[in-house]
């Protein structure tokens, strides 16, 4: 039995920022939440579940943060159902609602992630010493620097790369309204930063934000209720060991698994023709272009001539993170989400000002842990034909 | 001698919550000597008052002051308590509906015996001497003196700010334990040995051994003994301080590939400067003074550049 035709027909997020110290982490997930449902023309009381989506539990301190939340999330009655992939959590979290619907187990589903990192503080939670090993653990930049330091090996790239993508990404963030981090760079600029785990710069990080994002996800019927459904044509998820003999960390078979997937399941055969918008997970800017070679946008160490020759940008060949992407807001879990969702509205029409002139189908990426979780969709303006 | 080694860990923070303008009314009440409760759209009067209402869901706005006395619903007696629990000494935990509120609330009760407590009996607030805009401003529940039926009359605290946020300190204690492949590994770098083990099913040598190949689910059997000198594949240069940092930046960590071994091991490359570190490089291990080693990989002070020729890149890019 093929799956039940599923669309997004709702999606809010939060004013991203450093501290949000107004709303406690119920009220930072109502505020996305009331936005998705206000653009679903929903209220609490028309979803049938909810699926939430944070990453480790250390980042605030609450265990099993989804009992407490429950009642505010409106899930008293109702299925709760609580993802965790790490940093790739958003998109999963997206995927399985999605698969929810798809299965045609539920025709309304509300699933929302979020961070609320000013709570605690990820550095030292991503670096806690484990006995008997060496402490030379520096977070998530000391654990992927060493690998972008690889990619520019393997790939022979210019260094000033990873500071393109970094002033691309800040400079697209300038139009939208939620993002985090909201200034222009200049490649110079980034260059001229503090370099922080050598080879990658302060400039070329993501922020660390307080936020979240929520997305409805409803059945053909429903969706014929919206006048810009975002109809899902592929979900994926892949997972790898963190560590094994020759793994690839720069480009992971399990990411390269995914979206040969992704796309078999789209029915896209050339990404970087059928693809319109690409909201892809880069928390550090040389992720941009590993990532389109994985995702197969480009061939193998060619993705910063693609980057560099400017085919990133807004109006670029591929547009990679219009909204200014992981680089400019980084509320962990919700991360992933926002990248879904991004990629939604891009479909919809409904990007305002950082909207890429008739986006038809549109990829939302998210990737976690030590590159080992992956989660991907396509979603387009169209329902899917297969 | 146990197969396994284990050690303490110990992994503490002091978090902050932003409460939000319901828990933070209740908070700032606390602080004030009084109770907060919430009445929600079906009529109920709750404490502490929940942010979101349980009937139409919208944020909590109907704020009433309770009374700081109430009776007890239901409760469970304490005989031993544990580390962090509201008493050192036997006590008991209740559910107590103040007066003015409908649902009940949960608290500790100061009584010597499970005699002295009973469901129906009224008890009151003992405030805590010092009220800062926290849950333990209520020191815990006691019994309500007979003939009194007043609340206590608490001093207001003047202050007028609202309370937004706390302070919630966290501390787990684990015990680490390592798998008896990883022991092993650990018990001879004590010896001042390097010893992997294979995989019997894909033939990699592993260091740390695994009690499960990554690849094949197979625990490692064959012990290797590897080199101690090896090629840096990749690294990165610290600069950055951070909370719980054990090494004072800049330092080079690097993923060191022994000679003998399929997988890199991360560790310090120092004796050179940072910026001369380069993939490639060949380094070796400079061991502590003997005196000082335990079970660990830090009796490997770091690795060393060894003076040899880089290594040839196409010997370690699949590491990479």
């Amino acid at each position: 039995m093929s799956k039940q035709p599923a669309a997004v027909i709702g999606v809010g997020q939060t004013h991203h920022r450093a501290q949000r110290k107004d709303v406690s982490m119920a009220g930072l997930c109502r505020e996305a939440i009331d936005r998705a449902l206000l653009d679903a023309d929903m209220t609490l009381d028309d979803i049938d579940a909810i699926v939430v989506g944070k990453a480790p539990d250390l980042f605030e301190g609450v265990m099993m943060p989804e009992l407490f939340l429950a009642e505010a999330l409106g899930a008293a009655g109702k299925p709760l159902l609580r993802v965790h992939t790490a940093g790739s959590v958003g998109g999963s979290t997206a995927i399985v609602a999605s698969s929810l619907v798809q299965a045609g187990v539920h025709k309304r589903v509300l699933t929302v992630a979020y961070e609320k990192q000013s709570e605690s503080n990820a550095m030292w939670a991503l670096s806690v010493p484990v006995p008997f090993n060496m402490p030379v653990h520096a977070g998530a930049g000391g654990y992927f620097a060493p690998h972008v330091r690889s990619y520019i090996r393997r790939s022979e790239a210019p260094t000033h790369v990873g500071a393109i993508v970094a002033a691309k990404d800040r400079t697209n963030a300038l139009k939208n309204p939620y993002a985090h981090l909201r200034e222009e760079k200049t490649v110079e600029q980034v260059l001229a930063s503090q370099m922080l785990w050598d080879p990658i710069r302060y400039d070329e990080t993501c922020p660390s934000s307080d936020g979240a994002c929520a997305l409805v996800i409803v059945d053909e019927d429903t969706a014929r209720s919206s006048a810009n459904p975002a109809w899902i044509h592929g979900t994926v998820m892949r997972s790898e060991a963190t560590t094994a003999a020759e793994r690839d960390q720069v480009n992971p078979q399990a990411s390269r698994d995914a979206a040969a997937a992704l796309w078999k399941q789209a029915g896209i055969t050339s990404p970087i023709d059928e693809i319109d918008a690409a909201e892809i997970y880069v928390p550090f800017s040389w992720f941009e272009p590993m990532w389109l070679e994985s995702l197969g946008f480009a061939e193998e160490y060619a993705g910063w001539r693609l980057t560099e020759s400017g085919a990133t940008a807004m109006d670029g060949r591929i547009p990679v993170n219009c909204s200014g992407g992981v680089m400019s807001s980084n509320p962990i879990g919700a991360s992933g989400m926002l990248r879904f969702g991004e990629a939604a509205l891009q479909v919809r029409g409904a990007a305002g000002e950082h909207q890429v002139d008739g986006a038809r189908r549109a990829l939302g990426h998210a990737y976690g842990g030590g590159s080992q979780f992956f989660a991907m969709w396509v979603v387009g303006s169209e329902k899917p034909s297969n | 001698m146990s197969r396994t080694l284990s050690a303490p860990v110990t992994v503490a923070f002091d978090y902050t919550r932003s409460t939000g303008p319901v828990l933070g009314r209740f908070l700032t009440g606390l602080r004030d000597g009084v109770v907060v409760a919430g009445r929600t759209s079906d009529g109920q009067v709750v404490v502490p008052p929940p942010e979101y209402d349980p009937v139409t869901h919208q944020a909590l706005e109907d704020f009433v002051e309770v009374s700081p006395v109430g009776t007890v619903t239901s409760w469970t007696w304490v005989p031993e308590p544990v580390k962090h629990q509201p008493f050192d000494r036997p006590f008991a935990y209740v559910l107590v509906t103040f007066d003015g509120a409908t649902k009940p609330f949960l608290h500790a009760l100061d009584v010597s015996s499970p005699d002295e407590v009973s469901t129906g009996m009224r008890v009151r607030v003992r405030w805590a001497e010092e009220r800062v805009g926290a849950i333990t401003d209520i020191a815990c529940l006691e019994p309500l003196p007979a003939g009194e039926e007043a609340a206590p009359v608490v001093a207001p605290s003047g202050a007028v700010d609202p309370v937004t946020g706390i302070v919630v300190p966290v501390s787990l204690d684990y015990t680490y334990a390592a798998s008896p492949e990883e022991s092993a590994f650990y018990r001879g770098l004590e010896q001042g040995r390097i010893v992997g083990q294979r995989c019997p099913t894909c033939n990699k040598v592993y260091i740390p051994p695994r009690a499960a190949c990554p690849s094949d689910g197979t625990p490692t059997a064959e012990e290797v003994e590897l080199s101690h000198t090896g090629t840096v594949t990749t690294f990165c240069i610290v600069n950055v301080p951070f909370l719980g940092q054990r090494i004072t930046p800049p330092y080079v960590s690097a993923y060191i590939l022994l000679d003998g071994a399929d997988i890199a091991v991360l560790h310090l490359i120092l004796d050179c400067p940072a910026d001369e570190v380069r993939m490639g490089m060949r380094v070796k291990a400079v061991w502590k003074p003997e005196d000082e080693w335990g079970t660990t990989i830090e009796n490997i002070s770091h690795f060393a550049p060894t003076g040899e020729p880089d290594a040839d890149f196409e010997t370690y890019k699949q590491h990479l």
